[in-house]
């Protein structure tokens, strides 16, 4: 282990509550994009379409 | 004498059209993930293991590899919010509104992680967590415009029409970016003036300069990849809006 010094706390939490929001954020964008594709997904195979697009 | 109105693929439609922008930025994903891990990596490996305690306050020298880009993304998200709303209410950009709704909730959090770390270094260094100096304050007036228009967002069903009173109040609160930026120069408390960006070049040595930059560019292009993968995900979200509308047309029709 690096010795961080007399403030070691200070910097190890630090970099403990960035690293977890910055995966938290990440996993919130990934998931919520997921979320989105799946629902039109389900949509798309009740044969919603947009008008534009021709009902297959 | 006739105009041509046949619609060219320019760049601006290919920024602006929902599906080019889908069909050109979807492939610079991965580059753009793989590129910010190894940045990371090397960010991390030149903060803990190859860069010196500071001769004044040691080893929480290194807070600042991380609070310092947040601090940056704190205002440059502002600033990517502040452009999209004046493409939105200008040139009614159909992207501008989505750049403007997915860059609030990072903004926001690298906001609040620019206090977090900011309190967390200001205690062993200054002696205090918090002190209601300009450019704390500032910076959490510029959280709470985050919230605030992140709320907005949510209080309109209309998508549309929530996109033309976000973009006006996020102009008002622009206001607060360079009050955020001077205020370490116009009042002199606790907090330090910059000294990255000086008229006489970097405040420090390049081997704290080193990882300082290197995760600046580090959560820059985080923040790139997720906004560019919440732009996809809102365009995505507001084609199945279309289709749930739709959905309540048709089911409306069949009555």
């Amino acid at each position: 282990m690096i010795d961080l010094g007399p403030h070691a706390v200070f910097i190890i939490w630090a970099y403990i509550g960035v690293t977890v929001a910055v995966v938290a954020l990440t996993a919130w964008v990934v998931v919520s994009g997921r979320r989105v594709e799946a629902r039109i997904a389900a949509l798309e195979a009740q044969g919603v379409r947009r008008r534009a697009e021709k009902a297959s | 004498m006739t105009l041509d109105v046949a619609p060219k693929p320019n760049w601006f439609a290919r920024i602006a059209n929902p599906s080019q922008f889908l069909g050109w930025s979807r492939p610079l994903l991965w580059p753009l993930t793989i590129l910010t891990v190894v940045l990371f990596a090397a960010g991390l490996y030149f903060a803990f293991l190859d860069s010196p305690p500071d001769y004044q306050m040691g080893d929480t020298v290194r807070i600042m590899y991380i609070h310092v880009p947040n601090a940056w993304l704190s205002q440059f998200v502002y600033g990517v919010m502040a452009v999209s709303a004046l493409g939105s209410l200008i040139w009614r950009h159909p992207m501008a509104d989505v750049s403007m709704k997915a860059a609030a909730p990072l903004g926001a959090v690298f906001t609040a992680l620019a206090l977090y770390t900011g309190s967390l270094w200001g205690r062993p260094t200054w002696g205090t967590f918090w002190e209601w100096d300009g450019r704390m304050t500032s910076t959490l007036v510029l959280l709470l415009i985050y919230l605030g228009l992140i709320a907005l967002w949510r209080a309109f069903e209309d998508q549309l029409r929530a996109g033309r009173v976000v973009a006006v109040f996020t102009l008002i609160g622009a206001i607060n970016i360079p009050i955020v930026k001077f205020s370490v120069d116009w009042w002199q408390t606790l907090h330090q003036p910059s000294s990255v960006i000086t008229p006489n070049g970097p405040h420090m040595p390049a081997s704290i300069l080193t990882p300082l930059l290197v995760m600046m560019a580090a959560f820059t292009l985080l923040f790139v990849t997720l906004q560019i993968k919440s732009m996809h995900t809102e365009i995505r979200r507001r084609r199945l809006a279309t289709l749930e509308r739709q959905r309540a047309a048709a089911a409306e029709g069949a009555k």
